[in-house]
């Protein structure tokens, strides 16, 4: 081999190594990108998964209650008073505490603090004249200074807990009255403006209503769009046409849909405004396209010798399409439908539109309730100025990933468990 | 006696034109092999039998093709029920990725041929023994029809197309895609299968053409060149270059 020659063959192996360098390259710096993401939220979202509570003790003293019966039942329970009762267990932390100054003490526990009271007795009658400890929602201040999150050096007038009250709070945390537990109510509740009673419950129903009110619409409507394209349709100028509109609709912004929700189908056709139906409805809007893409992609993907076997056996064509060309391309079709589903699943902004961006306090039982979802809980939260809102935000984007991930597992198994394999 | 009997079919993709006036005398219970160069237009006149050509948009038949007195390029013809009486064997084995039985019963079942399950099963089986398949396949009847080997899988196709009774079959290089062994069985099957049907087979082969076939049509560049008994073709042909092309001068 003369030199040249040599030179040559050196420089092709340095050049596919180079190329393969670019490459480790350009996936480790994705990777990275993706590494550091998750690390951010993950850092900040994992201490929404817990909860603080505050432990003391609460006097269920019937003359409080302002209970007369001797023996009361439910309603006698249900009606009574609780006010004194929750304001003395708040105050009996620190009995020195001047009358005029006790808000600091209630303060450290959130709004909803008499309902806990009360709750408790409702769930446990026999404590009715006992003393007994409890656990109240400690205050989004007090749940941040315990996890760390709040600092504890600023300047008391620029600081949300005051000196006293990190005072109280280290004397509890010394005593062990201050808890750390799973956040149960995170995803049990719905949207609250306190921090420490926010939860998921009402934006993930409203995801999973529109969700399945997306598919119901859009999967018909898509499959059977696709077939009729695909295996009946004559080729010509307007099927052309028609091919090269619904791949632009793929592209249209997503916000242009929401437009058109709230202009046709809340202007309109007046349907409830902020629900999961209308929200439902407008993502089908947006999967449509992606669902005729992938179902048609899946139908070409059969191949023409099938057609022609039922085609020749005498079968007509209905019966080739719905006999075998449709059954084999299922597969793909649903894949692609629930990736079509997965990116409904992430659209925030003609959610926005159509109004799912109000606040929404209470849990949706049907789609024709108000309800938020997901991706608009997390633009509501990250508007928030509250601390507690910053790790609410990541814990809500952990959970719509965890939703995502799942579904396009799913798709991923569907493709290859039931995919037939062309020989 | 003549089973289909085409005059001057021409055929057209488009502006391009594949067949030139073919006339031919396809006679009932034989055997006629097509035989040409690739892209003779054998397979194209082949398709026009049973009017497969329909799912090519582009493509226009001209002539007659008569069976048993009724025109085929007709647009008032019924293809379902012409390809319930003609079935097609194509060149790469294409069994529906389905269970075998499913394969064979298909035909029977859109056609609404069997009455009862029963009945079905018969027709599943003898179609089968006709296919001669039956003995390889009897024990596995729910397995999938695409997992047997290439030569069990043309037989299986055979076993479909003969399972709902046709009076033609049409063979697309039925062999081109087997070994010399599983050719060898087809080309049997053919031999048993010509005492009920009338078979036209296109082939490459001029050998199996010569084994398997009363009769032998040559086409070359979309013309029928020279028809007659089979002997004679090989043996002793008019045209020169059916000589040429028998002998392997050109093709």
């Amino acid at each position: 081999m003369n030199s040249f020659k040599k030179n040559l063959l050196k420089k092709r192996y340095n050049a596919e190594r180079r190329f393969q360098w670019y490459g480790k390259i350009a996936i480790g710096l994705a990777l990275s990108f993706l590494a550091v993401f998750m690390f951010q939220i993950f850092s900040k979202g994992y201490s929404a998964f817990q909860k603080t509570w505050i432990v003391t003790e609460v006097h269920y003293d019937k003359e409080l209650l302002l209970i007369d019966a001797e023996s009361p039942s439910k309603d006698d329970l249900e009606n009574a008073d609780y006010y004194d009762v929750a304001y003395k267990a708040m105050t009996s932390l620190d009995p020195g505490l001047p009358e005029e100054e006790d808000r600091q003490l209630i303060q450290m526990v959130s709004y909803k603090y008499e309902a806990e009271v009360k709750d408790l007795l409702l769930k446990n009658p026999d404590y009715l004249g006992k003393i007994v400890p409890i656990k109240l929602t400690a205050s989004d201040d007090v749940d941040q200074v315990h996890k760390g999150n709040y600092p504890r050096d600023i300047p008391e007038e620029n600081r949300r807990v005051n000196d006293y009250q990190l005072q109280i709070y280290d004397m509890l945390n010394e005593r062990g009255d201050i808890l750390l537990e799973f956040n149960i109510s995170f995803f049990t509740s719905p949207d609250s403006r306190e921090a420490e009673l926010a939860g998921i419950a009402s934006s993930f129903m409203g995801t999973v209503f529109s969700i399945l009110v997306c598919l119901a619409f859009s999967f018909p409507v898509a499959v059977l769009a696709a077939i009729y394209l695909e295996e009946f349709a004559p080729k010509n100028k307007f099927t052309d046409f028609i091919e090269v509109n619904i791949n632009n609709l793929a592209a249209v912004p997503s916000i242009v849909f929401g437009l058109l929700g709230l202009g046709v189908l809340l202007a309109v056709f007046n349907l409830p405004r902020s629900t999961p139906l209308v929200g439902g409805i407008t993502l089908s809007l947006m999967t449509l396209p992606t669902i005729i893409i992938a179902a048609r992609a899946s139908l070409k993907a059969v191949p023409p010798s099938i057609r022609e076997a039922a085609l020749a056996m005498g079968a007509s064509n209905m019966q080739t399409t719905m006999h075998h060309t449709v059954p084999l391309s299922m597969p793909g079709t649903l894949s692609g439908t629930i990736i079509g589903l997965a990116q409904a699943l992430g659209e925030t902004a003609p959610l926005i539109l159509i109004g799912m961006v109000a606040f929404v306090n209470t849990i949706p039982g049907t789609p024709v309730d108000p309800a938020a979802s997901l991706p608009v809980q997390i633009y509501i939260w990250s508007e928030s100025a509250e601390r507690g809102f910053v790790e609410k935000v990541s814990a809500c984007i952990m959970v719509l990933l965890a939703f995502l991930i799942l579904m396009n597992l799913a798709a991923q198994i569907v493709r290859h468990k039931f995919e037939k394999k062309w020989s | 006696m003549s089973k289909i009997k085409a005059e001057n079919v021409n055929v057209y993709y488009g502006s391009k034109q594949a067949l030139f006036d073919v006339s031919i005398d396809i006679a009932e219970k034989e055997v006629t092999a097509l035989i040409g160069p690739s892209g003779c237009g054998k397979s194209t006149f082949l398709r026009c039998l049973n009017r497969m050509n329909d799912v090519i948009e582009i493509c226009r038949v001209e002539g007659s093709i008569k069976m048993d007195n009724l025109e085929l390029n007709s647009r008032k013809l019924d293809v379902v029920r012409l390809r319930e009486n003609v079935g097609m064997v194509f060149q790469k084995p294409n069994p529906f990725p389905k269970t075998i039985y499913e394969n064979v019963a298909y035909g029977p079942t859109i056609h609404g041929i069997a009455q009862s399950k029963e009945e079905m099963d018969q027709i599943v089986e003898t179609s089968l023994k006709k296919a001669a398949l039956w003995n390889e396949v009897k024990d596995r009847l729910d397995e999938i029809g695409t997992g047997l080997s290439g030569g069990q899988q043309q037989r299986l196709c055979i076993a479909r197309a003969i399972s709902v009774s046709p009076e033609v079959i049409l063979m697309d290089e039925p062999c081109s895609a087997l070994d010399p062994i599983a050719t060898a069985q087809i080309e049997e099957l053919i031999d048993d299968l010509k005492k009920e049907v009338t078979i036209v087979i296109v082939t490459h082969s001029m050998s199996q053409a010569a084994r398997v076939s009363q009769k032998t049509g040559f086409f070359h560049l979309g013309k029928l060149i020279e028809f007659g008994p089979t002997d004679k073709i090989f043996k002793n042909p008019d045209n020169q270059q059916t000589q040429d092309y028998i002998t392997g001068r050109f093709g």
